[in-house]
């Protein structure tokens, strides 16, 4: 099968300055992401999955321009989103939605649901405005909400509704790709099944592409066909969902997979208890970022930084950012802990 | 579990909230119990007043909230009948807490030796001194690198994970009988998580303490839980052994929780989410409060509010189905599995 | 925090200077010649050649401003044209009158203003509070001069009070080392800011006291009286220390009202008694003097927060 390429980021670094000194200028940078690359396949859902300052919701934001990148490109079906003037990216906002955590935050909570959506709709002109209440009520069915709740409030719904509320905005403009940052995190377990549901139906019948940024290992092996997996800025590991469950190949990605909590009390693991915290993006450590953390760092590891590579026993297509790849797959690196 | 001494009891609390919408019955039909030793999960959704219940054990509750009934009974005695000052004695002492939100749980104007040690001259008597160089020990109890440098800290000076680390520190100054950890672990990245939920772990085999843990996480739970009581709009609707809950879970709404869980370690190839929403507390339904969810309600649970009944193994369950009087029949999957109930009296069981 | 503490004395520097340009422009502002004003209608042509001779008013406007700071910064801020003496001098005896008035006014309103937004705050929706507020409320809306005219007529006059409570007779005028004459003006002085401190107190502690901190200190069995005392107060005092600041620093520049209705030869009635009289030099001399003095006082209070809120990012 032909995959067709739909989103190709290539050297994506974003540094966010930090003012200080005498006359506020510029005395160092956050490397929030520092020179990643990865493609998007059409009709995939591709997860960037990381903890917290790993830079994964600031690829989204650099990726529509909501941030300007410092470095690299974004090519969208093989325009450089990066390199385009702004009046032409907001063009391209109608191919490239984005739903957030807290749907609330970036809907007006003085507008109707019907004119949210509506002013979607006139924004990237998608449809007259004589036939846009028609499509109003339809994409409220689509998301699982009533035709009649169009005249409603934001407040007047609940977390999951607003967050249904949300995919209808962004359904409203028939884009191609929708980035999901966080976007079912703040539900609890049974909405957050529902919204899942949701998109995978909506992915379906609509040939969307996602690219889903989140925390959530178990909604990620949900709904994910390939896993991007960060740590401060950098890509460790990118792999197809089967690999990156069953055959993790970094350190982190097995730390990171060991320390989520099963919801089954006779499946006591083998845990990998990671040390210390993650330092900080300001001055990120030298050579692997991850060894500080390590289990298994070494000198080289200090000194040289490694770079994505697939090794013998993984599937094409999946690499991983580690100099011993091999050595703990062979089980002849031991570790430190 | 009836040989087991029983250190907390908490039956049929009650607490409410004045709003300007009116009287909200946060917390209304909670009964669990908690072994000595042993850690009991409050688990549910938000809005199912789990915290609420943590809160009220200590008589810690907002100023429009109050105890309305019940029970709390610590080593017997009723903590609602003793005065405010007796109250305060037990407090970070005998019973001790902590929050979800290590970062403003803090207080940021006073360093972390002054914090952990206010406990210990309050409760202990002890000299500035002392106070100190128990928190210094107490840091390095709890895994905190260099501890005479950062009992000098203040808050902002540490990581999310480290002061959550001085909450647990603090909360384990006067050597508790009981821990409440309300959600200790939601505001942390999974590996600050694994550390945090490893070091309560070991802290609690160590020092023989019982812990209470209020969490939504459901592998949180099974991880660290010995007993669990689910909570639904205000109510505990199950309390069961930690292995009868997750194998063999009695109520519909236990099971599409774990029907809606994405799990990280099996493939699943659908989730079953639980339909609706859960109710307003200015609009509970009458009847079983989960009822205009359930896919086995009938007329019986829309009517009327069914009681937490005990099963042969001490686990109880707040449902019709289990009661002599339901004549429905329920089909109820379950981890893929489809199981169904059918009135048999009380020796009903959801079964294949 | 010393490099702090430099890096905000630098930043002191360019705002000076801005109130050096700002005070010295005052005497070219004044529509007409200065000289003539100085001089008054219908002095001799050469009277006023003279005056602006001795103002230097006959030098280009960069060098007049330049010779101006130089002599600023020696403490020379030139001669009254009235009284023909230092500036500094006429400045001298008075500031300290006027420094003593805003410290007495600032006491009290700290005291008042603490410890009513403190009851406020924890009789949260009582009558204390509302009776509290309302009184604050009048405070802050009644014009000083005029609650100054009204406490004259009580306590200086007070033709009402009967022969017991004579010993409470004030003084109605003057400044000097009897509590009659000084307890009068710093009431009316410090009035106001007392009702500015109690609702920003009472605000700032019904803040804190809903912080989760606050529950947590409770969690650890510690009474009310601790919780308040130890625990919100040092917390709510933060933003209360740079109201107290400004407070102050206001008293310094606003007795001009009070000092004219109580007759205290202040600060305030120099600089009042010299725009009277177009003695520019000791406008100049007054405006400076209170804005340094603004200055360093706001500069204070920074220091203060900083060292009082640790959390402040050098950034």
């Amino acid at each position: 099968m032909a995959k067709q390429e739909l989103l190709k980021v290539e050297g994506l670094k974003q540094y966010f300055p930090i003012k200080g000194g005498f006359l506020g200028r510029t005395v160092n940078h956050v490397k929030a992401v520092d020179d990643i690359s990865f493609t998007v396949y059409e009709g995939e859902t591709v997860s960037i999955v990381g903890e917290s300052g790993c830079g994964k919701s600031t690829t989204g934001r650099a990726i529509l321009r909501l941030e300007e990148p410092t470095e690299g490109t974004v090519e969208f079906r093989g325009t450089n989103l990066a390199s385009i003037s702004k009046k032409e990216m907001r063009k391209f906002r109608k191919d490239l939605q984005i739903i957030f955590q807290d749907p609330y935050a970036s809907i007006n909570p003085r507008q109707t649901v019907s004119s949210v959506l509506s002013e979607a709709m006139e924004i990237q002109d998608v449809l007259p405005a004589s036939k846009r209440r028609a499509r109003v009520e339809e994409l409220l069915e689509t998301v699982g909400l009533l035709p009649y709740q169009a005249d409603r409030f934001p407040h007047e719904f609940s977390g999951g509704q607003r967050q249904r509320i949300g995919i209808a905005r962004a359904l409203s403009v028939d884009p191609q790709l929708i980035i999901c940052d966080e976007a079912v995190s703040a539900l609890d377990v049974s909405i957050q099944a529902q919204v899942l549901n949701l998109l995978e139906e909506l992915q379906e019948e609509y040939n969307l592409t996602y690219l889903f940024i989140s925390h959530d290992l178990g909604v990620v092996r949900h709904i994910s066909d390939r896993i991007i997996v960060m740590y401060l800025g950098k890509i460790v590991e990118i792999a197809d969902k089967e690999s990156l469950f069953d055959n993790q190949k970094h350190p982190y990605t097995k730390a990171l997979l060991s320390a989520i909590p099963v919801p089954d009390p006779d499946r006591k693991k083998e845990r990998i208890v990671l040390r210390g915290d993650v330092p900080s993006p300001i001055d990120p450590p030298t050579g692997c970022r991850f060894h500080t953390r390590c289990p298994f760092a070494t000198d080289k590891c200090i000194q040289e930084e490694p770079v994505l590579r697939t090794a013998g026993n993984m599937k094409e297509g999946h690499q991983a950012a580690c100099h011993y790849i091999e050595e703990i797959a062979a089980g002849t690196k031991e570790s430190i802990y | 579990m009836s040989s087991q001494e029983i250190i907390l009891e908490v039956n049929n609390l009650q607490t409410s909230f004045n709003t300007d919408a009116g009287e909200v019955r946060a917390v209304d039909g909670v009964s669990f119990k908690v072994p000595k030793g042993k850690t009991l999960g409050i688990v549910g959704e938000s809005g199912s007043g789990k915290s609420i219940t943590s809160l009220s054990i200590l008589r810690l509750l907002a100023k429009n909230g109050s105890i309305k009934g019940g029970e709390v009974l610590y080593k017997g005695q009723d903590l609602l009948k003793l005065t405010e000052a007796q109250m305060r004695k037990l407090r970070g002492n005998e019973i001790s807490m902590i929050f979800q939100e290590p970062m403003t749980s803090l207080n940021p104007v006073y360093t972390v030796g002054q914090q952990i040690g206010e406990a210990l001259k309050l409760h202990q008597n002890m000299s500035k001194k002392q106070a100190h160089d128990r928190s210094v020990e107490l840091l390095k109890l709890v895994g905190i690198p260099s501890p005479e440098k950062r009992v000098k800290n203040f808050p902002f000076e540490l990581s999310g994970g480290m002061r959550q680390r001085v909450m647990i520190a603090m909360s384990l100054a006067c050597d508790p009988e009981i821990l409440i950890a309300d959600e200790p672990t939601t505001a942390l990245d999974v590996t600050i998580q694994a550390q945090i939920l490893e070091l309560i772990k070991e802290l609690q085999d160590r020092l023989g303490m019982s812990v209470v843990f209020i969490t939504h996480d459901l592998g949180v739970v099974a991880e660290t839980c010995d007993y669990v009581a689910v909570m639904y709009a205000g109510q505990v609707v199950e309390y069961a052994d930690i292995r009868s809950l997750f194998h063999e879970p009695k109520l519909p709404y236990t099971i599409g929780l774990l029907n809606s869980l994405p799990r990280h370690d099996i493939d699943q190839e659908k989730l079953e989410p639980i339909e609706g929403n859960v109710p307003s507390p200015y609009n509970i339904p009458t009847g079983c409060r989960f009822a205009p969810r359930c896919p086995a309600a009938t007329d019986l649970c829309r009517a009327k509010m069914p009681a937490l009944e005990p099963d042969e193994k001490g686990n109880q369950v707040r449902c019709w189905i289990y009661s002599e009087e339901w004549d429905g029949e329920a089909e109820v999957e379950i981890y893929g599995e489809t199981r169904i109930a059918k009135g048999r009296g009380s020796k009903t069981v959801l079964s294949d | 925090m010393t490099k702090y503490i430099i890096r905000r004395l630098l930043q002191t520097i360019p705002v000076l200077i801005g109130v050096t340009i700002l005070v010295f422009s005052l005497m070219h502002l004044v529509p007409g010649d200065p000289a003539q004003i100085v001089a008054g209608e219908g002095a001799s042509e050469q009277t006023v050649e003279n005056i602006r001779e001795r103002l230097g008013l006959n030098e280009p406007i960069p060098v007049q401003y330049g010779t101006f700071l130089l002599n600023a910064v020696q403490g020379d801020l030139g001669a009254s044209v009235r009284s023909g003496r230092p500036v500094m001098d006429e400045i001298g005896s008075r500031f300290w009158v006027t420094v003593e008035l805003a410290v007495y006014a600032t006491i009290v309103a700290v005291i008042f203003g603490l410890i009513a937004g403190i009851i406020a705050a924890v009789r949260h929706s009582t009558f204390a509070d509302s009776g509290i507020m309302v009184v604050a409320l009048f405070g802050l809306s009644m014009p000083n001069f005029w609650f100054g005219l009204l406490l004259i007529q009580w306590f200086a006059i007070g033709n009402w009070m009967p022969e017991s409570l004579e010993f409470l007779k004030m003084r109605p005028s003057g400044w000097g080392d009897s509590w009659r004459q000084i307890i009068l003006p710093v009431l009316t002085l410090g009035t106001g800011g007392a009702a500015i401190i109690a609702r920003m107190t009472r605000s700032a502690m019904l803040e804190v006291i809903d912080q989760d901190y606050i529950r947590t200190a409770r969690a650890k069995g510690v009474s009310e009286q601790v919780v308040t005392y130890r625990h919100a107060l040092k917390n709510a005092l933060i933003p209360v220390v740079t109201v107290v600041g400004l407070e102050f620093g206001g008293f310094l520049g606003g007795a001009v009202l009070t000092e004219t209705i109580f007759a205290i030869n202040g600060m305030g009635r120099l600089t009042i008694d010299a725009i009277r009289t177009r003695d520019f030099p000791v406008v100049q001399g007054t405006v400076l003097v209170i804005s340094v003095i603004f200055v360093l006082v706001n500069l204070l209070v920074d220091i203060s927060y900083r060292f009082l809120n640790k959390r402040i990012d050098l950034n």
